[in-house]
């Protein structure tokens, strides 16, 4: 007679795990980063070394903190991720406190303190941005110019880090608005869309070289669709909605509301769809419900840019969808199997 | 015509069908002893009608059907009876339940056995005969096949039967095997069943990784008007509820049965042993069960129930290096085993030694991050990671309005879990703790009635006593004075 050990069904089981899901949002940002150190220089990754370091060493200090195993959470990727897509939103030579009061913000209040990975009700990312964005508004809007506008952004590598850890004095020419920003504030000088984007800002769509960032993250987001590490719902949703909203105001007024294929390849829009609102933890978790967080966020976000304070909105909309996230939830519960059809 | 209605959900499996399907079925050992249990079936175990020392024919009843949802349990092989009592059955649990020990006789004498003419009978002496020959659903749920076979107060009319030779769950190939083998038999069950539901249509579902089978049985069904139908090789197309609307499109209500919308389901070895019992005499004495995974020679057997899943090894060459597992069924929804010294039964189909390599590797669980991956292979079309929120925080009023008991049990949201949470066990455990706590409000309910009953009954007899003293002695003044004490 031979004994076994038992364990419940099933008894296999995919290879796959949430670092794998982790990893991949990782590599799905390569593209978009890599135009973005292109056109704004080393910025970016000294932004994205910092926030990393300083992620990875929160992250370890409140595991350590709340009894938790250190290496066996470090290891879903989770603080990775979150100090990457805070550091992309970051401009290119923010100090270093800034980028570290950001991810310290993120990682122990927005993550651990609401009870780690999985508990949190609000992207991480997100809310350290937003902390950032109200507390130092300046720091936060000083964008460099990116590489073919005006000036060539000759920053070396060791320039850029002495200015991002020692600070210096701005280099006149170097720094600028971003096209969002141009377009708000000169849209409030009277100007029509079309005067605006006459700028040499702007490129062929969107900004010159932010365009490029941006289809960088398209294509990274489109493979983290192919792979099942994203839900195709949420950017059909915000990517829908921000289009049809800005498509019908464009209609109604060419002058003063510009047009759909801006709106969608500017700022945050594409990151935003692809790589923030699909945050599971946070994002509804239904198939209907998806769409309708994508396209809550979609909402917010014209709204915000067309009629609110700041420039773009696409970490004020999806903490405000986080909100409504449970809600979501509630009301839209697939049918089930043997269920009354519609 | 020949349009499928895909399920939502599902999982692309591993197969590991290659290596039983290849050697035909072959004869089981005839071993010194059998251990028969008395409930192989859903529902009441049967009620020994035999003693220690008796002897017994091949085929003679051991256990009588007990209740309407029962079968009989009959003796496998001829011998002496050498004991009636608890012994360690294939189970979860690990747990003992009533069996008969056979010592048998290798003599393998039958009782008299007949064909039975079905089609002079009333279609309940029919059913009648079937729950006689012990006949239940072998494809894993042993339910009372005589109690499917009756439509009455489900519908007006079968529209259809459909027979499920899906066979999704991988390694299992005794299906495949026994409609390669014995399609014409198959359908001659089949047949049977048609008479006792006269439905419309018959068809016949079949995963189409299996086209001998398909071959076959079609072969089989020429001039029968019954149609065998491919479905996609996409686990559980065997369920079968997901069969049912493959096949038809038509979803069986939540809480209802097949028969509810005249729909009926049985699987191909069920067929095959109503033809044993009503072309032959003979009733469930054996099944076709699947020996794979790491023994030296993996293959079908047609084993008397009642053999020890260790003969059944011996037979298969011995186990290889590095058995980690022993599962009966599948490594989808099948339960692992403590050991191997538990007896073949008519749930029986399939046993599966499995590697360290082949499982699931023992890692911790992290939290889920409700990436909804399970949500996309949900094949009831549940939200299991709400479910398993609510299993774990207990909310089980929630978990039942998110359609818990909808859950089949299927296993593929945990192969996809990137957390590697046990979802299904969370199901399991709310499902228990719910069936309990109605259990006991069951309990007090009946225990308040009956408290309520008492108190009434005794305000009666206080009423009758009262009332018989006042018709022995009428003393008008006495009435009048006792009358506000009793209001007090």
């Amino acid at each position: 007679m031979m004994r076994f050990r038992t364990a419940t069904s099933p008894h296999v089981r995919q290879e796959t795990s949430v670092g794998q899901v982790m990893r991949r949002v990782l590599y799905a940002m390569t593209p978009g980063v890599a135009a973005l150190i292109w056109f704004f220089g080393w910025g970016v990754l000294v932004n994205l070394v910092i926030a990393t370091v300083v992620a990875v060493l929160a992250e370890m200090a409140l595991l350590a903190a709340r009894g938790k195993p250190v290496v066996l959470h470090l290891s879903d990727y989770s603080a990775v991720v979150t100090a990457w897509l805070l550091a992309v939103a970051l401009p290119p030579l923010a100090p270093w406190w800034l980028t570290t009061v950001g991810v310290l913000f993120a990682i122990v209040v927005a993550k651990h303190l609401y009870g780690g990975l999985g508990y949190n009700p609000f992207n991480p990312a997100m809310v350290g941005y937003v902390v950032l964005l109200v507390s130092f508004p300046r720091e936060m809007s000083t964008w460099l110019i990116p590489r073919g506008v005006a000036q060539v952004n000759t920053l070396s590598l060791w320039e850029t880090v002495r200015m991002v850890v020692v600070g210096g004095p701005t280099v006149d020419g170097l720094t600028g608005a971003t096209p969002l920003d141009v377009l708000r504030t000169q849209m409030g000088l009277g100007l029509s869309v079309a005067e605006i984007r006459n700028s040499p800002v702007f490129g062929f769509v969107s900004g010159h070289g932010w365009e490029w960032g941006v289809l960088g993250f398209l294509v990274g987001g489109l493979w983290l669709l192919r792979v099942r590490a994203a839900d195709w719902r949420i950017p059909v949703g915000m990517l829908g909605a921000l289009g049809l909203l800005a498509s019908v105001f464009y209609l109604i007024d060419p002058q003063r509301y510009a047009p759909p294929w801006f709106h969608l390849w500017s700022g945050a829009a594409i990151f935003g769809a692809f790589f923030i609102a699909t945050d599971p933890v946070t994002a509804s978790a239904t198939p209907r419900g998806r769409l309708l967080y994508g396209a809550g966020i979609g909402i917010l976000v014209y709204v915000i840019r067309a009629f609110g304070g700041y420039p773009d909105g696409v970490a004020f909309s999806v903490l405000l969808m986080n909100i409504a996230t449970p809600t979501i939830d509630l009301y839209t519960q697939p049918r089930v199997f043997g269920a009354p059809r519609p | 015509m020949s349009r499928l209605f895909p399920f939502h959900g599902g999982l692309k499996t591993v197969r590991h069908k290659a290596e039983s399907h290849i050697l035909p079925i072959t004869a089981g050992p005839l071993p010194t002893r059998l251990v028969v249990p008395l409930r192989q079936h859903m529902g009441h175990a049967a009620k020994p009608i035999v003693q220690p020392g008796d002897r017994v024919l091949k085929g003679q009843v051991l256990g009588q059907a007990d209740g309407f949802i029962s079968a009989a349990i009959h003796a496998p092989t001829s011998g002496r009876v050498a004991a009636v009592d608890a012994q360690p059955v294939p189970h979860p649990s690990g747990l003992a339940d009533w069996c008969v020990t056979l010592e048998t006789d290798g003599e393998e004498r039958w009782l008299a056995r007949e064909p039975v003419p079905y089609r002079q009978l009333h279609p309940s002496a029919l059913r009648n005969v079937l729950r006689n020959a012990g006949i239940v659903g072998l494809g894993g749920a042993v339910f009372p096949a005589a109690v499917k076979l009756n439509p009455a107060g489900h519908c007006e009319r079968v529209d259809t039967l459909i027979l499920n030779g899906a066979e999704c769950e991988p390694w299992i190939t005794c299906d495949d095997r026994l409609m390669r083998e014995r399609a014409a038999a198959i359908v001659a069950g089949l047949e049977v069943m048609a008479y006792l539901l006269e439905p419309r249509t018959v068809l016949i579902g079949i995963e189409d990784d299996k086209p001998e089978a398909i071959a076959a049985m079609t072969a089989a069904c020429a001039g029968t008007g019954y149609l065998v139908r491919p479905v996609p090789t996409r686990y559980p197309s065997g369920s079968a509820k997901q069969l049912i609307l493959l096949l038809t499109g038509r979803e069986i209500p939540e809480q209802g049965l097949p028969l509810d919308i005249g729909i009926q389901c049985f699987n191909v070895a069920t067929a095959y042993s109503v033809q044993r019992a009503i072309h032959h005499g003979e009733p469930v004495l054996s099944r076709i069960v699947t020996v794979t995974g790491q023994v030296r020679q993996p293959r079908n057997l047609e084993v008397l129930l009642g053999t020890s899943f260790a003969e059944l090894i011996a037979q298969c060459g011995g186990y290889r290096e590095g058995v980690e597992r022993l599962i009966m069924g599948g490594p989808m929804m099948g339960f692992a085993l403590h050991s191997d010294a538990v007896p073949v039964t008519k749930a029986t189909n399939c046993i599966l030694a499995v590697s360290a390599a082949e499982l699931a590797p023992e890692q911790p669980v992290l939290p889920c991050i409700r990436c909804g991956a399970c949500v996309d292979v949900c094949p009831s079309q549940l939200l299991p990671q709400q479910l398993y929120w609510f299993a774990r925080a207990q909310e089980f009023d929630k978990a039942r309005a998110h359609h818990l008991f909808s859950c089949i049990e299927c296993g593929c949201c945990s192969v996809v879990c990137p957390s590697r949470l046990p979802l299904v066990q969370y199901y399991r455990y709310a499902k228990n703790e719910i069936w309990a706590r109605e259990q006991e409000k069951e309990k007090a309910e009946l225990a308040r009635q009956r408290h309520q009953a008492r108190l009434e009954r005794l305000e009666r007899e206080k009423q009758e006593r009262e009332a018989k003293l006042r018709q022995k002695a009428p003393r008008p003044a006495a009435v009048v004075a006792e009358a506000p004490q009793r209001e007090a």
